[in-house]
């Protein structure tokens, strides 16, 4: 045998190829029936196939020793690149490709077979239909150069021609065929390959090789440098059959060998409109990627993915529409759901559209998912995409660096923050990160909500919410007299004083207080008369009411607009005051013909009068059918004293009236309700009208002549009317102390300039102070049977309001619908 | 941040069928079905009582939905009528209000992403792992 003279990597790929021929691992022998089976699987023709193991002199030997085996492979090796099998050739040929085999019943065969198919085999290739090319002897130079400018999409776009012949020939060996795919590969490999443990493996080197070569020079022509333009045409065939490339198209079956991260994954984009898949490429591929990151991306098969953008979008600035990507990895063939994570993982900005890295990330998940890997948790940080903003390069330079392409994404993707095409500007709040799209909903969320939510909640939960302090200056005297007001006009009147309506919405709000709470205010409020505890009385359901109305209307006022104030609370202390008056001016009118004082208003309220002059007393006769006269009376006026201060002054009213009044008393109590009436004759009790006063702000002026009449008509009052006077002044103090403060300070005055004249009655007139007591107790029970009625009607009301309310809210979404 | 939240947590599609539901595993799930569909009804209560102020205005967090002695369940609804409800154990006082306000945010951001997924057609079923990782991270952990 002729000395055979290998090169290194002819050395490694020959022992490797030795080993697997050697089944029966005498390490010294490849078993025919192997080595036949290699010897096919180059593709030979049989003649030559029997020349070649003529001429390494297996023939004679009858076995194939190592050195046979080697020489076989070496004519092998000629044989496929064209030359004339010759002994001599042996060694006289440079640089020769490594044999090819194709069918490799080995992993490593097949790859190797595949990587050197492309440029040796190529002339012995059946290429049926299709124009193949003798690889020129050149090529053989070039295969172990690793060429730098990796055009990766170059293969694919060489195979695109040779789709039908590349599907017939790879589809048998696509699981065998080395990959002589992605040009991408090639400089990776090489450099994959070097670190590769030697053992097996190199003869990856020359596969590698090969494979660079054949992929440069399908780069050459599509890059435009040089090369043998015509070889790219006759390596195409070979090389889609060997290539495990993801076919995008619908006949070809997707190889789910590598992840191949690299010329696969190329490949894989490039077959939309090719073929084929080799798979032993991407095994290879995988091999030599495993000793990297798995996830990085090459050179090469980022160039393609370039590339591959581009066509969607040519602007490598500019992003993929969400719908655009997902046609193209549709045809990917990769089921839905695979393609939904995937695009999870690749969309960092989750903007649903994809930046040039963004898309090399999906390619890169999409080729390794068609290569068999799992799609990963989460994005790996090689393909992670950078969100700096950096340099604004256009294209990603071809970076050698083995290293991931950390860096292009960087350049990629920056691109995108300044130069957000129309796409990402659909979405500016979402090309914040993800933290900050959080954070900003986050904020006005937050805000919205807990604005809103606040107030929804203080409807819901009135206990809760918080009381504002409402000056309420509602007396359950007031609430009384004006539901007594109501019953009794059966309308509203007008009872707009302003203080009063200042607070309808506390009224309302009040009214639907527990009527309870009322009623033991006003019934204070009208035993006042009899004694003083009422002051004290008066003072707790007054605060109650306080209290419970500074609830109430702030869960009110949220619910519903303030309704229509149902009475204005002051008319209540006025009524209180109006029995006051009504007592005082009894007693003034039956005692001292007091022109001031006279206070039988016309609308004296008939009950308490009938009862109280059913307990006549002479002197108080007229005082008790003045007070209860007047007691109504000054809750009908009282909501509308504000109003009419005129009617204070309308003494001679009171008076002539109240001398007429006793007996229709009862009747003018209805009468009350009129508001002017009521307001005249309530003037016309000098307390009465003070209370007024206090009770409304305009009163004021009628104060100072009430004080004046309750200063003469204080040795007629008993102590009752004093201390009513004293009450309501209390009464109106506390509740209105905020607006008639020194209004009071007037009634104050008068009541207590009234009070030194107490003593001086309590001595004259026990029997009627006795009488007086007695015929206010009636009042009372009158007043507070009056109270009940008007608070059950209060309670219809409301309820009435509520369901009128409830209706309008459920009519209120069909306005807007 | 407390990761023993919900119990069950469950987005509707605005046709109210379920796109995505997933409940403590440990527990009748089908109970827990039940509370999300009966909580709908609360959910569109809620809806049209809010509707005075049309939908800008409009509240997305819907609060306390209705509590029952096991069991409180949340609403929130986003401006496409999608809900999500959560439904947290009543023993679990420790969540406040701006916890539940914190998981629907999170919820709702998750949703977000899936529907920008151009591969998920809306109406369809949820299917996206990093949504379940998310409403996983919120539910209790079970031992």
């Amino acid at each position: 045998m002729e000395s055979l003279t290998l090169s290194d990597v002819e050395q490694k790929y020959y022992s490797d190829l030795f080993v697997y021929c050697d089944t029966d691992n005498t390490k010294k022998v490849a078993s025919n029936g192997r080595v036949l089976d290699l010897f096919r699987a180059a593709q030979l023709p049989s003649e030559v196939v029997l020349q070649i193991t003529e001429l390494c002199g297996a023939t004679r030997l009858g076995h194939f020793g190592r050195s046979q085996f080697y020489i076989a492979l070496k004519l092998i090796a000629i044989a496929q690149s064209g030359l004339p099998l010759r002994v001599e050739s042996l060694n006289s040929v440079k640089d020769l490709p490594l044999p090819r085999f194709v069918v490799g019943k080995n992993e490593a065969e097949a790859r190797h077979a595949a990587l050197y198919q492309d440029p040796d085999s190529q002339g012995l290739y059946p290429a049926p239909g299709t124009a193949v090319i003798p690889r020129p002897p050149g090529r053989g130079h070039q295969n172990k150069k690793g060429h730098p400018s990796s055009t990766s999409l170059p293969v694919h776009e060489v195979i695109q021609p040779l789709a039908t012949t590349i599907e017939s020939q790879p589809e048998p060996t696509s699981p065998v065929v080395s990959p002589h795919q992605s040009p991408p590969t090639s400089p990776h490999s090489w450099r994959k390959h070097k670190r590769q443990h030697s053992g097996g493996n190199a003869e990856r080197q020359p596969v590698v090789a090969a494979t660079g070569a054949v992929w440069t020079q399908f780069r050459e022509p599509q890059t435009g440098p040089v090369a043998g333009d015509g070889m790219w045409p006759s390596h195409s065939p070979p090389l889609p059959g060997q290539e495990s490339w993801v076919s995008f198209t619908a006949d070809t079956p997707p190889s789910s060998t590598l992840p191949a991260m690299h010329p696969s994954s190329v490949q894989e984009s490039t077959t939309i409109r090719t073929v084929a898949s080799a798979a032993t490429t991407n095994e290879i591929q995988r091999q030599s990627s495993t000793y990297d990151d798995p996830w990085k991306i090459t050179d090469e098969q980022r160039q393609y993915y370039i590339n591959q953008f581009k066509t969607i979008q040519p602007d490598l600035t500019g992003f993929i529409p969400g719908s655009a990507a997902k046609e193209f990895f549709t045809k990917s063939k990769l089921p839905i759901l695979e393609l939904s994570h995937i695009w999870e993982l690749s969309d960092f900005d989750k903007d649903g559209a994809l930046t040039l890295d963004e898309f090399c990330a999906a390619f890169h998940l999409v080729v390794a998912r068609k290569n068999g890997y799992d799609l990963p948790e989460k994005l790996p940080e090689s393909l992670m995409p950078k969100l700096i903003d950096l340099d604004d390069s256009a294209e990603v330079p071809e970076q050698t660096a083995d290293v991931g392409y950390s860096a292009s994404p960087v350049e990629v993707t920056p691109n995108k923050s300044p130069s957000m095409p129309s796409l990402n500007q659909a979405w500016p709040e979402m090309n914040q990160s993800n933290e900050q799209w959080e954070t900003f909903s986050e904020r006005s969320s937050s805000s919205q909500t807990l604005t809103q939510f606040d107030s929804n909640i203080a409807p819901a939960d009135p206990d809760t919410a918080i009381v504002h302090p409402v000056p309420i200056r509602m007396t359950p005297s007031k609430i009384h007299m004006q539901e007594m007001e109501l019953k009794r006009t059966g309308s509203d009147h007008n009872h707009p004083t302003s203080p009063l309506l200042a607070k309808p919405p506390e009224l309302s709000e009040e009214a639907k207080l527990p009527a309870s709470m009322k009623f033991v205010a006003a019934n204070t409020v009208g035993d006042g008369y009899s004694s003083s505890d009422s002051f004290t009385s008066d003072q707790e359901p007054i605060t109650r009411q306080r209290s419970q109305s500074g609830t109430s209307p702030e869960a009110l006022k949220v619910v519903a607009p303030p309704p229509p104030p149902p009475r204005p609370h002051p008319s209540h202390s006025r009524s209180s005051s109006l029995d006051m008056n009504r007592t005082f001016a009894a007693t003034s009118a039956t005692g001292q013909p007091q022109p001031s004082t006279i206070a039988y208003p016309p609308a004296v309220p008939p009950r308490p009068l009938p009862t109280q002059t059913s307990v006549p007393l002479t002197g108080h006769r007229v005082e008790a059918e003045s007070i209860p006269g007047g007691g109504a009376v000054l809750t009908t006026t009282s909501p509308q004293q504000i109003p009419q201060q005129p009617n204070f002054a309308d003494f001679s009213q009171f008076q002539a009236f109240a001398a007429s009044e006793q007996p229709s008393s009862l009747p003018e109590v209805d009468k009350h309700i009129e508001p002017g009436q009521g307001d005249k004759p309530s003037e016309g009790a000098g307390p009465l009208r003070t209370v007024k006063s206090d009770g409304q702000a305009d009163e004021r002026p009628s104060a100072t002549v009430n004080s004046g009449a309750k200063g003469s008509s204080g040795p007629l009052a008993p102590p009752p009317k004093p201390v009513r006077r004293r009450l309501k002044s209390e009464d109106e103090l506390r509740p209105e102390d905020e607006q008639h403060g020194p209004q009071k300070s007037n009634v104050i005055a008068a009541v207590l300039a009234t009070q030194p004249s107490i003593p001086r009655s309590v001595g004259k007139d026990k029997k009627a102070i006795q009488a007086s007591i007695r015929r206010n107790k009636e009042t009372n029970t009158v007043l507070a049977r009056l109270n009940s009625e008007l608070q059950q009607q209060l309670k219809d009301l409301l309820e009435e309001r509520i369901s009128l309310e409830v209706q309008l809210e459920q009519l209120r979404p069909f306005s807007h619908l | 941040m407390n990761t023993n939240m919900a119990v069950c947590i469950a987005v509707i599609a605005k046709e109210n069928y379920p796109l995505y539901i997933r409940s403590v595993p440990t527990q009748n799930e089908l109970k827990f079905h039940y509370t999300v569909h009966t909580s709908l009804d609360v959910v569109e209560e809620k809806i049209s009582a809010v509707g005075k102020a049309l939908g800008d205005q409009r509240e997305l967090y819907l609060g306390l939905l209705y509590p029952t002695e096991d069991y409180k369940v949340y609403g929130y609804v986003t401006n496409s009528k999608v809900k999500f409800v959560i439904v947290v154990d009543s023993s679990n006082t420790s969540l406040r209000d701006n916890e539940i306000r914190s998981m629907f945010r999170k919820l709702h951001n998750s949703f977000t992403d899936v529907m920008c997924n151009p591969f998920h057609n809306p109406g369809d079923t949820i299917q996206s792992k990093a949504f379940d990782g998310i409403v996983s991270g919120m539910m209790v952990q079970t031992a």
